[in-house]
Formats: C-alpha cells, structure tokens, sequence
C-alpha cells in the first residue's frame, strides 16, 4: 500500500474515532434537558462524561494536525474555504467547553441553569454542524484551478455548482448526525447511569433509534444522487463492500441488544454503525479528499495534495508510537472509570 | 489599512496573546503542583496534599480557557494562512501534529484522571497523574515552540519546485538551535508566571489573615521558584536568547533595540520614543556603549543600525516592536530584585511579617502576564515582514479567497467572545481563591459548595 493510502486511512480513523468518542459527548449534550430533570441527575449526567471529554475532544485537533502534516494543500483549501463554517465551530466548541467547565463552579440555581442551556444548545448545534461538513465533503466544493475555494453560507440551498456550506442536502446529513449522535448519547447514558436517568435514556434511544433507521434508509438514495461518483471508490475496489454491510449489521444488531436491554453490547455496536458509516463514505471518496464540484481535474486527492514522501515516512514511525500510546492510556482511563456514575456528596471535580 | 491581510494578522494577534495567557500560568504551575504533590507523596503529608489540590483546580480552570481559545490557533494556520499552509505544512505540520499526538491528548487525558479519580486511586497514581500532567504541558510547549522555531530560523527543510517547501530531517528540525534558547527562555517565563500567581495568592492570605498555613507554603514555594527563574530569564536564556537574534536576525535586535545607524561602541537606549520621521530615539537615557558590550563582550564592537538594511526588510510595526522589547526587558530586571529581596527575607524569617512585602507580592502577580505578553509580541512584531524569517514574506501567506468583510466578521466575534472570556476567567479565579485550599484534618469536600 502506498504511503499516501495509509495516510488518508490514519486521517479518516482519526475523525471517526473523534466522531464515537465525541460524538458520545454532542449526544449527552444533546439530550441533556430531556434525559435529566433535577440538578442532581445533571451532576451525574455530566459526571458520566467529566473525565473523558476532554480527551475525546483532542481526536479533533489531532485529526486536523495530522491532515495537516500528511495533505497541506487539502488542509489550507479545506479550513480556508469553509472559513465560515469553521469559525461556527470554533465558537460552538469554546461555548461547549466552557459550559461543562464552568456550570458547576457555582451554587446559584440560575447560573447553572444558563450553562446547562448553553451545554445542550451548543453539542446539538455542533452536531449539525459536524453532519453538514461532512455532507459538504460528500458533495464537493467549489475548488477552482488554484487549488482554493470559498464557501458561502448558503446560496441557493441546492446542491448546484455555486454551492453553499448549507443546502438541503448538507442539512439532511446534519440531521442524520443529530439524530445518530442523540441515540449514541442515550446509549452511553443507558450504561453510566442507573433509576431515572437510564430510564429515560433508553427510551429516547429506543425511540431516536428508529428515526436513525428510516434517515439512514433514505440517506443511501440521496448519498448516490448528490455525489454519484461515491460508486467509483467501490467499483475499483469491491472489496470495500464490507463497510456498508458492518453499518448495516451493527445498526440491526443494536437493535437487537436493544429489546435485551443489554447497554454495552447496544453501544458497541453503534459505536462500530458511526465509524462504519464515516468509513463507508470514505471508501467511496478514495481517493479524493476534495470534490471540485465544477471540474473533476480540479479535485485534490492523496496524489496531488500529499506531503514529501520523507515526511509522510518519517512521521509514520513517530505517529504508530504516538497512538499506541494514546490507545493504550485511553483505555486504562476507559477502564479505571468503568461502572455507573454514583450519585452522592460529590458533585463533580471542583470538589 | 482595511485590507484582509491586516484583519487576518490582527485576529491571529489577538487570538494568540489571548490564548497564551492561560498555558502560561498552566506550564507553570505544572511543574510546582509536581513539587506539592512529591512532597505530599514522600513525606505523607495531608497539607500538601491540600495545597496541590487547591492548585490542580486554578490549573483546570486556566487549562479549560487554554483549551478553548486553543483550538483556533491550529486551525487558523488553514482558515487565515492557507497560502503559508500549503506553503510550509510539509515541515511545520510535523511538529503541529506532533503537539497533538504526544502532548494535548496526554494533558488532556491525565487532567480528567486527576480531578475525578481523587477518590479511586491511591497516592502513587495521583503523583504520577500529575507527572504526565507536567510531561504533557511541557511537550505542548517543546513541539509549539519547535514550530514557532523553524519560523524564526528554518532549518531541514528543501524547497520543491512549485515552491514550497518539505522537511529534510526530523531530527534536525526538533534539534533546531534556535530552539534551545528559545524553549528554555520561555518555560522559564511560564514558570515565572505560576510561581508570582502562588506567591500572590499566598500573600494574599496572609495579609488577610485567613488560611495561614496553605498561605506560608504558596508563599515559601511561589518566592523560592520564583527568584530562581526571574534570574535564569535574564541569564543565561534571556541574554543568549537576544545573541541569537544578532547573530541571526540583525534587523530585528537593531529595531528592538532603537539602533538606527550602525556604530561602533553603541550605546543601550533605556528609555526615550524612537521617532521614525528623523530615525532618532527621542530624549533617550542611555547606558553608554552598553549594547556593544552586551552583544559581542568589548565596547567598541560594532553593531549594525537600522539604516544599513533596505526598508522593505524593516518590521512594519518598528516602535512598537521597541516598546514591547523594552517592557520586557524592563520588567523582567524589576522582578529579579525583588523575588531576591523576598528570598533573602524569608530565609531571615521576616517574609511573613513584612507586609509592604506581601502588599508588593500580592500586586505583582499580573505583571509577569505583561512581561511574557512583550515578549511574544516582541519575538512576533520582529519577524516581520517575514512569516518564515528570510524565506517568505508575511504579505505572501494569508488566504486568497477570504475577504476583509468575512476576517472582520469572525475579528469581531473573537473579540467578543474573548472579552466575555476574561471576564468569566476572572471572575471564577477570584472566586475559587475566595473559597480557598481545604483545612487539613478538617471535615473535607462535603461541606464545601459541590462543584
């Protein structure tokens, strides 16, 4: 395998991995009025994510590190054009960290029913958000012959050939996500939590979870309308076939643990539907990293955006250290943090 | 004025100065925490256990607003600078990756361990939680730095034929020399910052007479590390710091300095307004032939001025890239006698009855902020016109297809943002200060306001 294929694999795994982890987090968040009532079950909820979020958020960055280091061009047109819409981000994300930062540092009902609001509006805004980005990557944008584009917020909310950062399309892909991430939440709660709160989670999971069946249903015509040439990954390498079937089967075997109300085995497998379905896509975008919407030739794929063949090498070495690293140190604090968050005198880390 | 250029260098001026307040007081007190915390692990003792849990939550809450207004930097590499990104990422996007793999997911990752497994794990985890806390933020530093590095003074690297430019060797570029003086010269600052923000708070206790005993430790450490490192910020990092700008970037030393005109035997302007109509310092004080000897260690050496470079190669912001330097410098000498002083009354065991002392120490606390704030500014307003020092130029970086009107807009909402920030950030410190470290032997946590 070229070295350049192994690195769109390490940057796709990197935002699929920040798309479970994280996404656990915007699906809490996301939920998080409905799911717990009193401020005594919004402690817990919010312990159930305390000692991980912040991890999980460091996928993100790291993910656009390494896009950086192995496709420069693609990062420099990707952040440039979506300009805008990152900027979103970046504000919804400082609100979002701030608000579980913050919300407990004081008694005083009023202050923390703002940061709650502040928590749920946001995770459910990054969501979207997120979904869009990736409905915009599926599509394509309007890279011109220079290797740059810019992206308005919406123009005509169609996916023409002056697209906009939202239109129909991409809104439906941010929905999806809302509505995947939602359930992924629910069902992280379902495991951490217990009386009340697990109640309530796993009927909005339950619930949610068939919303997610009939968009995922309708996503798959719409996917090959919009963006035809996601065929082409499949039809030059068939084998790929396997990652929509994974989606497929761990959608049907989630709700399958779902009726016997066995959370683990309900998360595993949406876990394994979100990176099935980033992976699904990213098959089918192979080797393009971004569509020219207008003129194909303008496309930037791993051939023509890649970094020198040293530097791809060289930090192939260093990033296989890194992460077994990082894998390694995630799971012990996955592990050592194992179990149903205790309600109690504790009400979070500024003890 | 109103061009995108310009909205895009103020905006990432003003999101990195903003952000780099809160790593600061975090690299800083890293490394303290991990002395409380060792103290506390060796000798068994609850007070300072106490005293590095109570540091370990300012630590979170200034990691939290680290976090946040960190994020942006990376990405505006791409959002605003995407000429540079296409540019330099073959080298720059090593070590910017790098951050993230080995540094930010360890801070990250250890920092939840430590504030919600104060309960589930046993003294050794909680010391080493804390020792991959001071890894991690020190790592940050390290690869930011070595980035910031190659910026200053690239090294390893090749140019392709479109252009840009690839690395040649890792290892050279994470060994570039620039890197030493610069690394040590700055976490020197940052531990400066977190042992003035102790010592205030201690002092502040003191004079208030409340927590005594968390009071006198925050005191003793936040004095002792701080003599020891407003010292070594002047010699030897400062000083070899601003020999490598003469040795590699004379125009720089020559505009911070306020030389205009090459001479042998310059003098070191201490005070006065460069006036850039007739390329004079106004009423200078100067310490005659001082800079000579600083720079090269004999007093007729010569120094080139401004004058003997073409202007285009003139930093673009020239006074106030001496104002900067010169507030630096300024204040970084003031700080020096002072934590000496404290020293020397602490040893006499004066220090806790010297209240214009603590009076002194209890103010001080932002002006190490102002000194690292000069600093970078002075490290950054020098490197211009050049995004790469020599390589390319600052007005050749910026992204083509992001407007004036669309940098303003997102100029605008940092600003915003980031002023609601601060004002959140301060408000919280003072209050957690307020409250206080927990009594030792007292009833604990329960009794407190959760959260």
């Amino acid at each position: 395998m070229a070295v350049e294929t192994l690195w769109f694999v390490i940057v796709v795994m990197m935002f699929a991995v920040y798309a479970v982890l994280d996404g656990f987090d915007f699906g809490t968040g996301i939920i998080y009025l409905f799911v717990a009532r009193t401020d005594e079950e919004r402690q817990l909820v919010l312990k159930a994510i305390g000692p991980v979020w912040k991890g999980n958020e460091v996928w993100l960055v790291a993910g656009g590190g390494l896009l950086f280091l192995a496709f420069p061009k693609v990062f420099a047109a990707g952040f440039s054009g979506f300009y805008l819409a990152l900027n979103l981000v970046l504000w919804f994300l400082i609100m979002r960290g701030l608000s579980i930062a913050l919300r407990s540092h004081l008694r005083n009902p009023l202050w923390r029913t703002f940061w709650d609001a502040i928590f749920s509006v946001f995770n459910l805004l990054l969501a979207v958000v997120f979904g869009a980005a990736l409905g915009n990557i599926i599509r394509g944008v309007p890279l011109g012959p220079d290797g740059y584009f810019f992206a308005a917020l919406w123009t005509t909310f169609t996916p023409g050939p002056i697209p906009g950062i939202l239109d129909w399309f991409t809104v439906f892909v941010g929905l999806l996500a809302v509505a995947m991430l939602a359930v992924h939440g629910a069902n992280y709660l379902a495991i951490k939590t217990d009386a009340a709160v697990q109640t309530r989670a796993r009927r909005i999971a339950d619930r949610g979870s068939w919303a997610v069946v009939l968009l995922a249903l309708m996503a798959v015509p719409v996917l090959l309308f919009v963006q035809p040439a996601l065929q082409d990954g499949y039809v030059a390498h068939p084998v790929g076939c396997v990652l929509p079937l994974t989606v497929g089967a761990a959608l049907f075997a989630a709700q399958y643990f779902r009726r016997r109300q066995r959370d683990g085995a309900v998360f595993v497998s949406w876990s394994l539907f979100i990176l099935g379905s980033v992976g699904s896509v990213a098959w089918g975008l192979f080797p393009n990293l971004l569509i020219a919407v207008e003129d194909p030739s303008s496309s930037l794929t791993i051939h023509n955006s890649a970094a020198s063949s040293y530097g791809l090498r060289v930090g192939l070495v260093w990033f296989g250290i890194g992460i077994s690293l990082v894998i390694g140190y995630t799971i012990w604090v996955y592990v050592s943090f194992r179990g149903k968050v205790e309600q109690g005198l504790f009400g979070g880390p500024y003890e | 004025m109103t061009s995108a250029l310009f909205y895009d260098r103020l905006q990432f001026a003003v999101t990195a100065t903003f952000h780099y307040l809160f790593p600061q007081l975090t690299i800083g007190l890293a490394v303290l925490i991990v002395y409380l915390k060792s103290r506390a692990y060796w000798s068994q003792d609850a007070h300072y256990d106490e005293a590095a849990h109570f540091w370990t939550k300012i630590f979170a809450l200034s990691f939290a607003f680290g976090v946040v207004t960190g994020i942006p930097m990376e990405f505006q590499f791409g959002m605003n600078w995407a000429k540079f990104s296409t540019f330099a990422g073959g080298v720059i996007g090593q070590t910017l990756a790098m951050e993230g793999v080995f540094a930010f997911f360890l801070e990250s990752t250890f920092l939840g361990v430590l504030l919600f497994g104060r309960k589930k794990f046993g003294p050794f985890v909680q010391w080493m939680t804390t020792v991959m806390l001071f890894l991690g933020s020190w790592l940050s530093g390290l690869f930011i730095l070595a980035t910031n590095a190659w910026m200053q003074h690239p090294v390893a690297y090749g140019v392709d034929q479109d252009g840009t430019v690839h690395m040649t060797s890792l290892w050279g570029l994470l060994t570039n020399p620039w890197l030493v003086w610069q690394f040590t010269h700055t976490m020197t600052a940052a531990v400066a910052t977190g042992s003035f923000v102790m010592a205030s708070v201690g002092a502040y206790y003191l004079l208030s007479g409340i927590h005594i005993d968390a009071a006198k430790t925050f005191l003793r450490t936040g004095v002792v590390v701080g003599a020891i490192a407003t010292t070594a910020l002047l010699f030897p990092t400062g000083h070899h710091a601003a020999l490598q700008v003469f040795e590699h970037q004379p125009i720089k030393g020559a505009a911070f300095e306020g030389l205009f005109y090459t001479e042998s035997g310059a003098d070191l302007v201490i005070f006065g307004q460069p006036n850039m109509d007739t390329l004079t310092i106004d009423n200078p004080l100067v310490a005659p032939k001082m800079l000579s000897f600083i720079i090269h260690k004999y007093f007729g050496a010569e120094i080139k001025g401004l004058s003997d470079f073409p202007r285009e190669d003139w930093p673009d912001t020239m006074p106030l890239l001496y104002y900067t330097y010169h507030i630096m410098v300024g204040l970084g000498t003031m700080f020096i006698p002072l934590m000496l002083t404290a020293v020397v009354l602490l040893w006499r065991e004066r220090l806790f009855q010297a209240r214009w002392m603590l009076w002194t120490i209890m103010l001080m606390a932002p002006f190490p902020y102002i000194a690292t704030t000069a600093g970078w500014m002075t490290a950054e307003l020098g490197r211009q016109p050049w995004l790469v020092y020599g390589l390319f130029r600052t007005a050749d970086g910026n992204s083509p297809l992001v407007g004036s009107g669309n940098v303003l807009f997102s100029l605008l909402g940092f600003l915003g943002l980031y002023v609601l920030l601060g004002l959140l950030f301060l408000f919280l410190f003072f209050e957690m200060v307020s409250r206080g470290p927990a009594v030792t032997g007292g009833p604990r946590s329960s009794s407190e306001p959760t959260g």
